[in-house]
């Protein structure tokens, strides 16, 4: 019954934080939004006992990417001197999307701490010996050594792409080169004529 | 452990490629060469192991005999496509050496797809290749147009991705498990629940072989990539894609040939109809190949929904055949230059004839092998399909595919017209590159004289269709 109620609670959340990041006009209401539906998968994940799923989820779509998403929305949306303008603005809204994610953390460690029995409910067999992070990682380097290693091969993929494509030698610029800028000798640029008055000099080149 | 050795071998040699091309300056044309002649040896090793078959890695991983035809289909489009666009992309000064690796990647990818036997390694792959495939698509940065297709092609690529991938955890979610037989042993317990899965996965790959409803984006990365890239999109990708799809109808859904056989028919119609309208009012050549390919794929998909071994066999043989006559086109097209500046318009095929006499006489028999006309090789293609249809009585399919097959050879014939009738305007380089010449004439040869013994490839087809399962 309570299981159910706290289920409910963070699917409800869930559900609307992601219908908000698609509706609301804002983009940076947008990524708060985005920020909270990745919080309340996560909870849900610890609830069936995936704890290392969700906490996975927490590190790296709430903690890295959803938060480098906000900085870049924030940063396009004015120049420097709005940041800070643009801080204060959108204070209150994000103080709002902290309390129910806080809310949230309260319930499900809560939960987790004081009635550990509360949480599981799930269906699938359940090893008590190992934790969920050991199991993963017997699985990933045996049965799923395949899909692992070709996972791998796709990030190598992104990460050339990502160096191709943005990545340009230009050649307008003119870069300093060490080199051959110390190697220089007195001989190479000055040389010392002798004139005679009303000829002038013959430069070469 | 001997079947695996393509795909170690492809893996290994890209890693190893990548360190030599940052370490070592211009070594570009070393790599090329590297890859060509890696590339030769598998279909060797392929062919070697052809009667093999043999499931790895916990079933998630087959190499049957479709899946070793199939490889050496992609290795022989990947191998002409690398002769016949060294030239282009010296001349766009597209010589970096990332572009063979991504495309050896892109091969891995493929590989994978062909022989996924699970809908994770499925996935994988796909994404595997399909990432290389947006990089490719984009690889010239100066240009807008090229850009611009990459990012077209991403975005909806990624759409495509989104839907199969609910598809596949739909039939997760029913079924408990991602690998293909016991998908296939579930179909009593969660049959209905199973077909929705069946639609998303089915419009994931539509999107990849750009099959109607799904092939907006096909005339504009076709026209905006580079031409080399555009190349190799019209042919690897769409045969690992279709591979994937036949496995994937034949094994988990093979319970399910009444419902997979009408969504099937309602795409291929759909293609084969759009293509051959569309694609009348073009003038853009390489837009004209992506609607043909569209249509191609429509007369493919034809022969898989009738489902039986003598259509999987006519599919087989339409791919290899398909493979090869866009290989000859697009070293046509390769040809049309001017100071080392392409063209791309069909109007500036006017006057090939005059002063690429070969050039021109390939080009027009490639257009009417392609408009299915005999005794080219495009007409025993499109004749193995028909009458595997007609077999099975479903005659609606057959008169459409037929009434579409004329209505395409309007504008097939219409390039010949240019080619033949229309004055010239200027001259064209002449044809130097060994590869280009190469590619045609292997290409041409086999187009010319298949009809002569074309129970060749027919028997080869018969029998990896009847060892299937």
């Amino acid at each position: 019954m309570v299981h159910a109620l706290i289920f409910y609670v963070f699917s409800a959340i869930a559900i609307l934080s992601a219908i908000m990041v698609i509706s609301s006009k804002n983009t940076v209401h947008s990524v708060f939004f985005l920020i909270l539906a990745f919080i309340s998968v996560a909870s849900l994940f610890i609830m069936i006992g995936a704890e290392f799923i969700g906490m996975i989820l927490l590190i790296v779509y709430v903690g890295a990417v959803a938060v480098l998403f906000l900085f870049v929305v924030m940063m396009l949306e004015g120049n420097f001197k709005n940041v800070k303008h643009g801080f204060l603005q959108y204070l209150p809204f994000g103080a709002f999307i902290g309390a129910v994610v806080l809310f949230e953390i309260v319930i499900i460690i809560g939960a987790w701490k004081y009635k550990p029995n509360l949480i599981r409910v799930s269906s699938i067999p359940y090893n008590v010996s190992t934790t969920n992070t050991q199991s993963l990682g017997k699985l990933i380097y045996t049965d799923y050594i395949l899909a692992f290693q070709l996972s791998g091969l796709i990030l190598l993929v992104a990460m050339i792409g990502a160096i191709l494509l943005t990545f340009n030698k230009r050649s307008d610029l003119k870069r300093q080169d060490i080199a051959t800028q110390s190697s220089r000798e007195r001989n190479d640029s000055i040389y010392l004529t002798d004139p005679e008055s009303g000829k002038g000099v013959k430069v070469n080149d | 452990m001997n079947l695996l050795i393509p795909e170690f071998a492809l893996i290994i040699s890209s890693l190893g490629l990548l360190m030599l091309g940052v370490f070592k300056k211009n070594s570009q044309k070393l790599i090329n060469n590297f890859i060509l002649v890696l590339l030769v040896i598998l279909i060797g090793i392929i062919g070697v192991n052809y009667k093999d078959n043999q499931n790895f890695f916990n079933n998630t991983y087959s190499v049957d005999l479709l899946s070793n035809f199939m490889k050496i289909t992609v290795l022989i489009a990947v191998i002409f496509t690398n002769l016949i666009s060294s030239q282009y992309l010296r001349n766009q000064s597209l010589t970096r050496f990332e572009y063979s690796i991504l495309i050896l990647f892109s091969v891995v990818g493929m590989f994978t797809m062909i022989s996924a036997n699970n809908l994770i390694i499925f996935y994988l792959g796909l994404e595997l290749q399909s990432l290389c495939l947006y990089i490719l698509a984009s690889i010239n940065t100066t240009s807008v147009k090229s850009s611009e297709a990459g990012l077209k092609y991403f975005v909806l690529g990624s759409l495509s991705s989104g839907l199969l991938l609910y598809g596949c955890s739909l039939v997760y979610g029913f079924t408990g498990s991602t690998d293909y037989y016991v998908i296939a042993n579930s179909f009593l317990t969660s049959g209905d629940a199973l077909k929705f899965g069946l639609v998303f996965i089915l419009c994931g790959i539509a999107f990849k072989i750009s099959a109607v409803p799904f092939h907006m984006w096909a005339p504009d990365v076709y026209e905006g990539s580079p031409t080399s890239v555009t190349t190799f999109f019209a042919m690897a990708p769409k045969i690992a894609a279709l591979a994937a799809l036949i496995r994937f109808l034949h094994i988990p859904y093979a319970n399910f040939y009444a419902d997979w056989k009408a969504i099937i028919i309602v795409i291929s119609i759909a293609s084969m109809i759009l293509s051959a309208v569309a694609a009348i009012g073009q003038n853009n050549i390489k837009r004209l190949m992506a609607f043909s390919s569209i249509g191609h794929i429509g007369f493919i998909l034809a022969g898989l929904a009738v489902g039986t071994k003598q259509s999987l066999s006519a599919v087989l043989v339409y791919v290899f055949i398909y493979v090869l006559m866009n290989i000859g086109t697009f070293a046509c097209i390769m040809c049309i230059h001017r100071k080392g500046a392409y063209f791309e318009k069909i109007s500036d095929l006017s006057g090939l004839s005059k002063n690429h006499p070969v050039v021109a006489f390939s080009l027009s028999m490639l257009m009417f092998s392609l408009a299915g006309i005999p005794p080219l090789a495009g007409f025993f293609a499109k004749f193995y399909i028909i009458s595997s249809i007609i077999e099975q009585k479903i005659y609606y399919l057959a008169v459409i595919g037929l009434i579409s097959a004329v209505i395409s050879a309007f504008y097939y014939l219409r390039v010949i017209k240019v080619i033949y009738f229309d004055q010239p305007v200027d001259n064209y380089d002449p044809v130097e590159n060994i590869g280009i010449k190469f590619s045609l004439a292997v290409a041409i040869i086999f187009i010319l004289f298949y009809f002569i013994q074309p129970s060749l490839l027919s028997n080869i087809a018969d029998n990896v269709a009847l060892n299937f399962k």
